[in-house]
């Protein structure tokens, strides 16, 4: 759509390149240039260069878009690097590197989103390359903004002590992620969806508790669960049980809600079918209706992979012994070690993203056949 | 979708009678899970008073305890209405006081939610290179716990503008909760209204383009309408989680006020019923927000003759 209009973001990085060449990194030291760096700063500059006649000459070639990916890089590292030197009084020169930086990844980023979606291996590592880079840079430029500005550590930590944080405590994090992870988690998200998945079937069959049961779920899947949380500590007492309990109760109503809707999304012609076959209603219901349940099956799966974790923790704020996920949040937070509950939140995060990947490739190995899968 | 609406068609049986059973049979469900949960406690009273009570007593007692295990359900209604129709609207007993500063954060949070999702929407599907960088995060954002980093906004955040920017406590607390909404309730609108703004035909896009519309008028004219229907079912997605993050905001800066607010209080002290009568009302509030933006939704499709 775009291919004669060109792009802007090299231009004006070059205007950025000749910025960071003649302004000073220090403001408190006006003949501190990225030049005067010795050779890896001249490094930089010729590579930047090279970078942006690269990207203006020979859009959409490998080549340029490596150099376009080392030039942005090898800029973000050296302005990570003269941080801890520059904190506090940064000069002009220095922001001309990073946004000339930026402005190389973003550059890189638009070539990168108008080549062709490839099928297979190729096509597949484009569409992760994308996001990995968006992320990457949020980290990086989260690090400069929060050292440059000297933000307050309790407010937000850099990534830098955050990843440290989390070297130094792994046996904490790990123990904590079992807590929450494999006890509550695990537990309470197969019972929920097994249940919801045998009294979705129930359901199905009598049509009475189907109009009757299914308004109500729905109602149920609309309110905040995790309310119930103090009440299932009182009952089920601090440790997982109680945790897994809520899980439970949040996970049931969107299984029941899917499965009954799966259930009768097969066409009234295959039923015909089935029913000319003679078939009796366990071999339609195994043969027909819940292999074409399994998507909307593989869909409650899905919202519960996240449901379930964020139960659990939220849980564990009305009291739990003292390991999980949740108190520690709640705990450091109240000490103001805010990156350790930053290094919380990255094993959650990581968690949940795991999670949700192992139940979506569970999904395609289970309905390979379905049309959104076919290529 | 589809399915719905030919649902809909096909004018089902009745759906009262059903309703009305099955939640009949839950209340008396209820009533028999009262007893058993409450008997060995209801005994223990009996026996430190040195009475044998006979069967309709022990039942009785069951249904009348201070802190039981499980209130009954008639236990849980006379609180609610004492505390909303006997006591004043501005006293700290209150449930309607205290649903309505857990209400003023949810909406407050949702409004401006829906107008950063919509910002979003509009940036993601006007510029590629945000629809393949931003969109994946925006996805995968939502399989990553988010109300676990509740505590640590509202803590911060109340700090921050408490301390620093000389806020009042409970503004700041209000802005700390409405900033959770927000950021619960921007996910589903984003990723709803991508799917709405991209809904329309090539063929209408490309009609756009033959009256020579410029893009802001085909985002008004045709993008913006076709996306209105899938607006609205996120919205609702979108107020539920915004009511959800605006109670779990209320747990950890010891706010005094909210229903999230109740339910903690209710559990250091041991008082179920008050528990279980902010549960319903969170409940009802949640079933209020959902039920007027879904017929907000359903009038304004049928205004533009888009209902079938």
């Amino acid at each position: 759509m775009n291919h004669s209009r060109g792009h802007i973001q090299p231009w004006i990085a070059l205007v950025g390149l000749i910025a960071l060449s003649a302004l000073p990194l220090d403001a408190a030291d006006p003949t501190r240039l990225l030049i005067r760096e010795g050779p890896v700063g001249w490094g930089l500059v010729a590579l930047m260069a090279a970078a942006i006649v690269a990207a203006i000459r020979a859009g959409r070639s490998l080549a340029a878009a490596i150099l376009l990916a080392l030039a942005a890089h090898g800029g973000a590292a050296m302005a990570i690097g003269l941080l801890p030197s520059l904190a506090g009084h940064t000069g002009s020169g220095f922001w001309a590197l990073v946004l000339t930086s930026w402005l190389l990844v973003w550059a890189l980023v638009t070539e990168l989103s108008e080549w062709p979606r490839r099928p297979g291996l190729p096509g597949l590592v484009l569409s992760l390359l994308i996001p990995f880079l968006f992320g990457i840079w949020l980290l990086i430029l989260w690090q400069i903004v929060v050292v440059v500005f000297q933000v307050p550590f309790v407010l937000i930590p850099p990534p830098s002590a955050i990843g440290a944080r989390i070297a130094t405590s792994l046996p904490i994090l790990a123990a904590d992620f079992r807590q929450t992870f494999f006890k509550s988690v695990v537990a309470g998200y197969a019972i929920g969806c097994g249940a919801g998945f045998l009294v979705a079937i129930l359901v199905d069959r009598v049509s009475f508790l189907k109009r009757g049961l299914l308004p109500i779920g729905n109602l149920v899947s609309a309110l905040p669960i995790v309310g119930i949380a103090p009440i299932m500590v009182m009952w089920f007492g601090f440790d997982w049980p109680s945790k897994a309990a809520v899980v439970v109760v949040s996970t049931f109503f969107p299984m029941l809600v899917n499965t009954v809707t799966g259930l009768s999304a097969s066409q009234p012609i295959s039923r015909d079918l089935m029913r000319t076959y003679a078939a009796t209603y366990w071999q339609t219901l195994f043969k027909l209706r819940l292999p074409e349940a399994m998507p909307f099956v593989f869909n409650a799966l899905k919202i519960n992979s996240t449901l379930a974790l964020i139960a659990a923790i939220v849980a564990e704020f009305f009291g739990t012994p003292i390991v999980g996920m949740g108190f520690r949040i709640s705990t450091e937070v109240g000490r103001m070690n805010i990156d350790m509950v930053w290094a919380e939140i990255a094993v959650a995060a990581l968690a949940g993203s795991a999670f949700y990947g192992v139940v979506a490739l569970a999904e395609r190995a289970a309905t390979f056949w379905h049309p959104s899968f076919r290529t | 979708m589809t399915t719905a609406v030919s649902h809909r068609l096909a004018k089902p049986p009745g759906k009262l009678v059903p309703v009305l059973v099955v939640t009949l049979a839950l209340i008396a469900l209820w009533y028999v899970g009262a007893y058993f949960m409450n008997a060995t406690l209801a005994r223990d009273a009996f026996a430190r008073a040195k009475k044998e009570p006979t069967a309709s007593e022990l039942l009785f007692a069951t249904y009348a305890m201070d802190r039981p295990l499980l209130p009954a359900p008639h236990q849980i209604v006379t609180e609610i209405w004492k505390s909303t129709a006997l006591t004043p609207v501005t006293s700290k007993k209150s449930l309607v006081y205290h649903s309505w500063i857990t209400l003023s954060a949810t909406l407050a949070g949702f409004l401006s939610g829906a107008l950063l999702g919509l910002i979003l929407a509009a940036a993601i599907v006007h510029v590629p290179s945000l629809d393949r960088s931003l969109m994946p995060w925006v996805i995968a954002s939502q399989t990553i716990p988010i109300v676990a980093i509740a505590p640590m906004i509202v803590v911060v955040g109340y700090n921050l503008m408490n301390g620093q920017m000389g806020f009042s406590t409970d503004t700041s607390r209000f802005i700390a909760k409405a900033l959770i909404s927000t950021y619960l309730s921007f996910f589903p609108i984003t990723v709803g209204l991508v799917k709405g703004l991209r809904s329309p035909d090539t063929i209408l896009v490309d009609l756009m383009r033959t009256y020579s519309a410029n893009r802001w008028q085909t985002f008004w004219k045709l993008r913006m309408p076709a996306a209105l229907p899938f607006l609205f079912a996120s919205m609702q997605v979108a107020i539920a989680i915004s009511l959800v993050g605006a109670i779990v905001g209320e747990l950890p800066t010891g706010a005094s006020a909210g229903i999230g607010a109740r339910l903690l209080a209710g559990s250091y002290y041991g008082q179920t019923v008050q528990i279980w009568s902010a549960l319903i009302a969170a409940s009802v509030l949640a079933a209020l927000l959902v039920w007027m933006v879904s017929l907000g939704g359903t009038a304004v499709v049928k205004r533009m003759g888009l209902a079938r």
